[in-house]
């Protein structure tokens, strides 16, 4: 039986929607008092949102939170902060130039008498947390000269200091060493004896394996299941979690008749930006044939989308490695030499590397083939304006009018106007980089159409997704990428949720 | 009714300059007068030129502060050459100089240093406000150099035309001013390097991803606004028939007053070359007025100071969710 006050924090029937598209549907979570407590799910599953409603950044949400059994509503982080609700997010929130001691105090800085900052009792007291950190910076030293695993232990100690009773943490692991990882798990092991309780985002399965006490598994917004006592899971178990899904509807692509081979990538190698020695991936080959959709997966920080930037010339003086566009080389020193080529490249976030978005559909569709609507050397508004609505019908882009400010538009509409810029240069690869990401359920089938509809053009299509099944229902092809390697290639027909998973998680 | 209102946003600094012009003409019976009126354009044509300029560049989401300078540079490079050409002594040669060929070069030294510019900002990352500031001083110290620090004075009547001549009824100023204007219209409107303009400022990384150069962009807004204040530049000197060495001192306020007027956004992306013209119109109207009504002229630069932020306030309310 489950004691009451072992339950320290509860989510209730938590929905959350933005727009059209459900993030959260009626989840519910118990975070058990001086536990491990550690949510696993895909990208995209809810859980970062599902975090920020516990930690007061979304205050309009519905169902209710109980805390101490009690029940809490939170309007900013502060508030959540006071309760004893603190986040350590996957970006660290600290300013690089103030030291350990006034990041810690931000906010909170304590007096003097005369109304002036007691720098030396707030040193004090900032070497007594890191002390029970098991820490033993300086606390003057400044944050920027701190590693990534030390940043983060000064935000735990920044949580401690608001005398945390849950401390959240996503994907804390994601940018730290290993030695950073297991000093991170000592100091989790250290607030477990304080009676601290650990809410946990990762999939890292294996170290979660070593820390969590109990499991909850996210997928698409809804709550699949609960490892209560973690002693005995087993990493199928968790994949198990993490993609045992009931399938429904799900789109089922067209077999299209493969052309010839129309992109070959080779040895495409793309080293760090400040460690030359280590890479974000290494001696990548694969090519794509006309018709085709490949499908390239793999976990957050896989280097997918670097990949597709790379091919489409956004890193010229790092990268190495050959592209050939219909079997002969091409040289790519700019994004210019991309588009002559017939590459294109619908960005994963299109609003911050896709749209304009204060600009009107007719000039977002023509930007990267402008050169077709001039006449005499001018922009001629009419003829762009008779490219936008060829793509209008053909894409369904639902809007008022060509001159519509794509900032108006609804996420699948304005990814269509995105698709629409590329389709007009005529290309022959397109590369798709999560496509439907945040977009609802409808424009999603959509843009499945619509790929495959390129397909059946002749296009060679390279779709980056981190969705299990939009990949398995997509692509023809399914490239694992993982640990800078392409790692398991998979056709469609004995690909499964499982294989990629393990395949992408090794 | 939002239509209404939406249209009354839309054109709100027309309104303002034809309320501006109906008071003054209330209050001063010698403000809705031809010469006023010719006056007023004639002192504003320099603004306006500096100012397109200006708008391209603060389009990119930059900004140029050293327009001013880069005018007298380029302004006294003109007259020395005019009044005594280069002297090569090593080799006895004295070159002179055609009033074209003075033009030319005057406008080609502020495309140099406008280029310059552009450089340093794209080639080497160094932000916009910190390079053309210290271009601001680099010029200005230039003009001092090449002048000795004293003015460069007498050019002749050719020259004296541009800034005093009259054509078809209108005064020269003006019409190069009308030029600019109309070409800029064109380029920002009309050309694929107007539209890539706007586009790295509304959003760089799309524009790159669309395969736009964006240093290209960049380099030649620059480029553009330094020939730009050239042209405002020998307007001037023409005008005065003089070469100030501290002539255009803080110009760049007040074509980034009348840009900012003009509804053209410092965060880039948004604005327009008639905003502009219409910006630099309110504070010439506004100018002239004050004078008429004699206003100390402590007072008009206060009332400048608040009719910006008045301009801002509005722009802001109509553009809420830009950052």
């Amino acid at each position: 039986m489950e004691n009451l006050s072992d339950i320290l924090f509860e989510a209730q029937g938590i929905t959350k929607r933005f727009g059209g598209v459900t993030a959260l549907d009626t989840v519910n979570l118990k975070v058990h008092t001086g536990k491990v407590n550690v949510i696993v799910g895909e990208n995209g599953a809810g859980k970062s949102t599902l975090m920020k409603i516990l930690s007061g950044v979304y205050p309009d949400y519905e169902g209710k939170l109980l805390f101490n059994n009690e029940e809490v509503h939170f309007n900013s982080p502060k508030e959540a902060m006071q309760k004893g609700i603190a986040i350590i997010h996957q970006e660290l929130n600290l300013i690089p130039y103030l030291t350990i001691a006034q990041n810690i105090f931000l906010g909170r800085e304590i007096r003097n008498v005369f109304g002036l900052l007691d720098s030396k009792l707030m040193r004090y007291k900032t070497k007594e947390l890191l002390t029970r950190l098991d820490c033993n910076l300086n606390p003057s030293t400044l944050v920027s000269e701190l590693r990534v695993g030390e940043q983060q232990l000064v935000e735990i100690a920044k949580a401690l200091l608001g005398e945390a009773k849950v401390v959240i943490m996503d994907e804390p692991t994601s940018a730290i060493s290993d030695s950073e990882v297991e000093s991170l798990f000592k100091i989790i092991a250290s607030l477990k004896e304080q009676n601290v309780s650990i809410l946990y985002i990762s999939h890292k399965l294996d170290e979660l394996l070593l820390i969590a006490d109990h499991f909850i598994g996210l997928r698409d917004g809804k709550m699949v299941g609960t490892i209560e006592n973690s002693a005995h899971a087993k990493k199928d178990d968790l994949i198990r979690l993490m993609v045992g899904r009931d399938i429904k509807n799900v789109f089922q692509k067209e077999k299209v008749p493969l052309g010839e081979e129309v992109l070959r990538v080779e040895k495409m190698s793309l080293p760090r930006k400040f460690d030359k020695r280590s890479y974000v991936f290494k001696d990548i080959d694969f090519s794509v044939k006309k018709g085709e959709v490949l499908g390239i997966f793999g976990l957050m920080g896989a280097g997918r989308t670097e990949l597709l930037e790379t091919i489409f010339g956004l890193h010229p003086n790092l990268m190495s490695g050959s592209v050939y566009i219909e079997n002969k080389e091409v040289k790519l020193r700019s994004v210019m030499d991309a588009i002559r080529n017939g590459m294109g490249l619908v960005p994963e976030d299109r609003k911050k590397d896709g749209l304009v978005l204060q600009m009107e559909i007719t000039k977002n569709v023509s930007m990267a083939s402008v050169g077709q609507v001039v006449k005499n050397g001018l922009v001629s508004s009419k003829s762009e304006a008779s490219l936008s609505k060829k793509y209008i019908e053909a894409l369904k882009i639902k809007t008022p009018s060509v001159m519509q400010f794509t900032k108006n538009l609804s996420g699948g509409n304005q990814q269509k106007v995105v698709l629409a810029k590329w389709l007009a240069t005529n290309p022959k690869v397109l590369f798709l980089d999560e496509p439907t990401r945040g977009i609802d359920v409808n424009a999603k089938n959509e843009i499945y159409h619509l790929i495959n509809s390129l397909a059946k053009k002749g296009l060679g299509l390279v779709v980056v997704s981190s969705e299990l099944p939009e990949i398995l229902a997509i692509a023809d092809r399914i490239l694992v990428l993982s640990d800078t390697k392409i790692n398991a290639e998979l056709n469609q027909e004995n690909a499964s949720e499982e294989l990629l998973m393990q395949a992408a998680i090794l | 009714m939002t239509n209404v209102k939406s249209t009354l946003l839309k054109f709100q600094s027309i309104i303002a300059l034809v309320a501006l012009c109906i008071v003054l003409t209330i209050l001063s019976d010698k403000f809705l007068t031809p010469e006023n009126g010719w006056n007023i354009m004639r002192q504003i044509s320099i603004n306006v030129c500096i100012s397109v300029g200006m708008t391209l560049v603060i389009l990119t989401k930059g900004i140029d502060l050293s327009v001013g300078s880069m005018l007298a540079f380029a302004g006294a490079i003109t007259a020395g050459l005019l009044k005594n050409g280069i002297a090569i002594p090593s080799m006895n040669i004295l070159l002179e100089f055609t009033v074209f060929g003075a033009i030319f070069a005057g406008l080609m030294v502020g495309g140099g240093l406008g280029t310059f510019n552009g450089w340093m900002i794209t080639r080497f990352k160094v932000p916009p406000f910190v390079a053309t500031l210290a271009m601001l001083t680099i010029a200005r110290g230039a003009t001092m150099l090449w002048t000795g620090g004293f003015p460069i004075t007498g050019f002749g009547d050719t020259f004296a035309f541009i800034g005093t001549g009259w054509f078809l009824g209108i005064p020269m100023p003006v019409w190069i001013m009308a030029m600019v204007v109309a070409i800029a219209i064109v380029i920002t409107k009309k050309t694929v390097f107007g539209r890539h303009i706007y586009a790295v400022g509304g959003n760089e990384s799309a524009a790159r991803l669309s395969g736009i150069n964006i240093n290209k962009v960049k380099v030649w807004v620059y480029a553009i606004a330094g020939i730009l204040s050239a042209v405002g530049g020998i307007i001037l000197i023409s005008r005065l028939d003089s070469a100030q060495p501290n002539a255009g001192m803080s110009y760049e306020l007040d074509s980034i007053a009348a840009v900012v007027i003009g509804g053209t956004s410092l965060s880039g992306g948004r604005g327009s070359i008639m905003g502009t013209v219409q910006g630099a119109l309110i504070i010439g109207v506004l100018n002239s007025g004050l004078v008429l009504l004699n206003v100390s002229p402590f007072w008009q630069q206060i009332i400048k100071g608040f009719v910006i932020l008045f301009a801002v306030i509005m722009d802001r309310l109509n553009h809420p969710n830009e950052d």
